[in-house]
Order: structure tokens, then sequence, then C-alpha cells
């Protein structure tokens, strides 16, 4: 076998485990905190591609700040999103806030196909690429993955040491009892959520660098936030990162040996294992 | 309360009356609309057997609907089967499958059990973009030869509404049944309380296996029957996981666990969206329109009309069911 395309198959997916990761974090957050699976995932982080890509060609920004816009919006968004449609699911039976995540989904494809036509954009970028030994990679991966794996960082510094942050974890572990010690629990699902929906704007920004994209791109991109955060934990954020990092080696990994096409079957035939064996995933999540 | 025979009459004539149409008319257009409708109501319907009488929300509906067309197109178009034999092999192979992995699965609730569904519909997609016999990512395409058995393309567009009118009203038939059987109520006793179910003897696994295999057996027909008439069948268009979304938006509408909900949500739902295509002024956002009106019925009728209705008006219970 070809060890240069094992090392060069092997880091590239590596790289882009982390950004894949990133969304997925933003995903089992939002499930952690409020048990809700957010089917509108997706067109959010599509909505990451499309805030960089205008930024980029009608406000002329460098796309990184692009990336960074595009996460401010997520947040506004989220919490949009969360007033408009989850917040009187919460609590529900899982069919209606599944339901309600949806028709977000629906409404912002809907809106966005006819505003931005589902023909594929692409950001003009190019950082070059350096060689190590066998392999050659682009830079803007590097700096994709290094940027998603900061904010991993930062978020993990913020969910411990945080007022805010603290305020989350207490009202994951139980809402009624931090309500009870003064916790505005609505704000903070709300707060949740549009951190959720920040992170996976920021995702979307960062592949928006990487691919070419259109407004029905997040779909994939969202079936892969469900098997990362499934492999880590529903609802547990740092074993997303993990999660991320195992999806990514196996893109690398998987075509070295089979077809690329055989990638989804393995990952997808992993995703129902592990909800049958080990629905807490890899690391342990919220319990079901 | 005393049921009414209406409660049995109401479905059945809906379904009637969107079948028996096209029959009396005898124009094509007609047919294909009732088509679209009775192919509906019938996913909605199967569907309901699994999501609105035990409460587990199944996204997977797709994937029976997408093996059941390749399975019965494999067999016609390959192996030369007749069409009715390859259909119920399609119904078959979808049941099958529902069985082997709904023990599995089963034992997952709430949203475990909806990712989980996800899962197979992608994976088993996945697979058959690989899998050579079903042709890859390109698919199966059916020689217009193997319609003259049939007496031509315009005949086997009759013969295969014929059958799908059949399935429609076979499965009024089966979900009255279920729902006024000792099974339903089983079914029912798992949607408020699985545990307290279990408690109380019912063999929750065994009723919940047994109604996912069921409602898992229609869509294979229907697939079957839509693969067959389409002439070809490719990876995306047999597993695509809106379908099944729209197929639970369509028990939603109805109201899930009812005989009739699903029917009327169905016929609504198909409705709203070719009145959403056809005006100029919504045509473009038909998407966001209906994602704003499924938002409305989750957040303000979450029972959906019927059961609306049967809350509202306690008296419509004797023949709403």
């Amino acid at each position: 076998m070809d060890m240069g395309f094992l090392m060069a198959s092997l880091i590239d997916g590596l790289l882009l485990g982390f950004v894949f990761g990133i969304a997925a974090i933003g995903l089992t957050l939002i499930f952690g905190v409020m048990e809700v699976i957010n089917l509108a995932h997706g067109p959010v982080i599509a909505l990451g591609m499309f805030t960089v890509y205008f930024a980029a060609t009608l406000l002329g920004l460098h796309p990184y700040a692009g990336v960074g816009l595009s996460a401010v919006t997520g947040l506004l968004l989220g919490i949009l999103i969360y007033a408009i449609a989850v917040q009187r699911v919460i609590g529900q039976p899982h069919l209606s806030s599944l339901l309600a995540t949806y028709s977000v989904n629906m409404m912002i494809i809907g809106i966005g196909t006819a505003v931005f036509t589902a023909s594929p954009r692409n950001i003009e970028f190019s950082l070059g690429s350096i060689t190590l030994g066998p392999a050659t990679i682009p830079v803007a991966r590097i700096v994709a993955a290094v940027a998603a794996l900061l904010a991993a960082v930062a978020l993990y510094f913020f969910m411990q040491y945080t007022r805010w942050g603290k305020f989350i974890r207490a009202v994951t572990d139980n809402r009624d009892a931090a309500e009870l010690v003064g916790i505005p629990s609505n704000k903070v699902l709300a707060f949740s959520f549009g951190l959720g929906t920040m992170l996976a704007m920021f995702s979307g920004g960062l592949i928006a660098t990487l691919f070419p994209f259109t407004i029905l791109e997040g779909g994939k991109y969202e079936l892969k936030s469900f098997v990362i955060s499934v492999l880590g934990g529903l609802g547990n954020p740092m074993g997303a990162l993990v999660g991320g990092i195992i999806i990514g080696l196996i893109e690398g990994l998987v075509p070295v040996f089979l077809p690329t096409t055989w990638v989804l079957v393995v990952e997808f035939v992993l995703f129902v294992l592990i909800l049958l064996v080990r629905p807490t995933g890899l690391f342990g999540g919220r319990a079901s | 309360m005393k049921r009414s025979v209406w409660s049995f009459l109401l479905p059945l004539l809906v379904v009637l009356a969107v079948g028996l149409f096209p029959l009396v008319t005898q124009k094509d257009l007609h047919r294909e609309t009732a088509f679209t409708l009775l192919r509906a109501v019938a996913l909605a319907a199967s569907l309901n057997i699994i999501l609105g009488f035990t409460g587990y929300v199944s996204f997977g509906h797709v994937v029976f609907y997408g093996l059941g067309g390749y399975v019965a197109f494999y067999l016609v178009a390959v192996k030369g089967w007749p069409f009715w034999a390859a259909m119920l092999m399609g119904g078959v192979a979808a049941a099958l499958l529902a069985y082997l992995i709904g023990a599995g699965i089963l034992r997952l609730r709430g949203a475990y059990f909806a990712l989980v569904t996800i899962g197979v519909n992608e994976a088993m997609k996945a697979f058959i973009y690989n899998f050579q016999p079903f042709g890859g990512p390109t698919g199966l395409t059916m020689n217009f030869a193997v319609y003259k058995a049939y007496g031509g393309p315009k005949a086997v567009l009759w013969m295969t509404y014929y059958w799908l009118f059949a399935i429609a009203i076979l499965l009024v038939l089966v979900t009255y049944w279920i729902r006024t059987s000792k099974f339903g109520l089983g079914l029912l006793s798992i949607r408020e309380d699985e545990d307290a179910a279990e408690v109380m003897g019912v063999r929750t696994a065994r009723f919940k296996t047994w109604a996912f295999t069921l409602s898992a057996f229609f869509p294979g027909l229907v697939g079957a029957i839509f693969f067959f008439r389409n002439a070809s069948i490719e990876p995306h268009d047999a597993f695509p996981l809106h379908v099944s979304i729209e197929s639970i938006v369509m028990v939603m509408l109805g109201g899930q666990g009812t005989v009739i909900g699903p029917l009327v949500g169905g016929i609504g739902y198909q409705w709203m969206r070719v009145f959403l295509l056809t005006n100029p002024l919504l045509k473009n956002i038909q998407l966001a329109v209906a994602g704003a009106l499924l938002l409305l019925i989750v957040l303000f009728i979450p029972a959906g009309l019927v059961g609306w209705l049967r809350r509202r008006f306690p008296a419509t219970r004797r023949f709403l069911l």
C-alpha cells in the first residue's frame, strides 16, 4: 500500500473532522440542555456558508472576518428560532420538537432557494499548500481545523468558568432545580440554542472556505453532525469533538481500502450500531 | 359511548370518493391526481400504525418504500417475474427488514428512536448506491418491452392505479381493525405509558415489533407500484428523507392514532401543495409557507384536525374514529 497516500488521506480527514466536530458540538449542546434534536441544523450550517460568501462578495470582507460575522449572526438567529419555534415545545413529546425544528428547516430552505437559487457558489480564496513528507495539505484546511479546535477550547472554558456557562450546565442537570435557585432558565435555554446555532454557522463558514456549496448543502453536514454526536454521546459536547476526529479518520481511512462511496455506508452502519449497543455514545452522554 | 357505523363508513367513503373519481371520468389527468392522493393516503395511513398508535416517531418510513420499490423492480426488470408477485415480494422484503431491525431499534425511545430510523434510511441509501445488482448509483431502468405483456404503457398506468386503490382500501380496513381491536388497545397503551403497559401485562416488545412490521409492509407495496410505473429507479429517488417527513406531517395534520385522520391529512396536505405550487405569488416560497403552516399546527393544534374535533366537540366521537 502507498504510505504517502494513506498519510495524506488521514491528515486530510483529521483536519476536516475538527470542522465537522464543531457543528456537531452545536447540535449536541442543544440536545443536552433541552432534549431537542434540532432538525434545522443543516440549513443553519448552509446559512453560515452564505454569510461568508456575501460578506466577501458584497462587503468585501476577508473570508475569515466573514466566519466571525457568521458566528455572531448565528447567535442572534438561534435565539430568534428558539423564541419563534422551540420555546413552546420544550418538555412536550419529541414529535413536537422534531416537527417544530423541521418546519424552521423548511422555511429557511424555502426562502433560501427562492433568494439564492440552488446553484453552486464558490469563494475565490486560496492560501496555497504546504508539503509534509509525502502529504500535500492546503493551508486553508489547517487554518479551519485550528479555528475549530480553538472554538472548542473557548467553549470549554466558557462552560467551566463563566457565569452563563455555569447557568447552562445547571439547567442541563436539572431545570427545575436551577429555576429554584434563581437561574432564569428560559433565557438560558434561548442562549444555549443561540450558542448551538452559532457553532453551526461558524462551522458552515469554515466549510465555505474549503468547498463549493449550495443552499441545500447543509443537509449533508447535518447528517454528519448526527453521526458525530451519537458517537460522542448525545448531549456531551466534548465527546462530539472526539466523535468528529473519529469521523475524520474514517473518512481518511476508508477511501484507502474501498471506493469513496463506501464511506457513508460505514458511517451510517456505525451510527446505527452505536445507537443499538451503546445509545449513550462512546464516552457517555445524557441517559435515554 | 356507542360507536356509530359511520366511524367505519366515513374513512371508507373518503378513499372510495378519491379512488372512484377517475374511474368515472376516465381522464388521464384525473387518474394521475388521484394516484398522487392515494399514494399520500397510503403512506400516511401506514405510518400512522407505528407513529399514531404507539407514538414512536419513525423518520425511516421511506426506507421501506424504497426497498420495496427496488426489490419489485429488480424482480420484474431483471428476473422477469409477473408484477403482482414482484410487488408482493417488495412488501414482504420491507416487512422483513422492519421485523429484523424492529426488535433492536424499538428498544430505543424518543429522540434516540427517531435518530436511528434516520440512520437506517441513510445506511440503506448508501448501501444501495454501492450495490451492483441494483445498478449502483445509476439504478435500474425498465425495458418498455416489459410493459407489452400488460397491454402497453397506458394499460400499465391503469393497472397500477387499481392496485394502489386496492391497497388504500385495505389500509382503511386494517387501520379500523387495529383501532377497534385488543391489539390496537395495547399499542395505544404503549403510547400513553409504555412502562405501565408492560406492568399491566401488555407484551410491549412483541406488539411494537408487529406494528412496525405491519406499517412497513404497505409502503413496500406502494414503492413497488410507483417505481414500476415510473420505469426507472435510482438511490436518490428511492430514499428521499423528506418523503418520510412529509408522511409525518400528513399524519399530524389529520390526527395521529385515528382512522380517518391520516386520510384527511394526506389529501389535505397534497391539496395544499398543489395550491401553493400553482399560486403565482407563493410558488417560489411554497416550501417556506408549508413550513410556517406546519409550525402553526405543531404549536397550536398538535392533535391534528380530527383529534381537535373530537376534543372540542365530544359528540363527533361517535362517528369520527
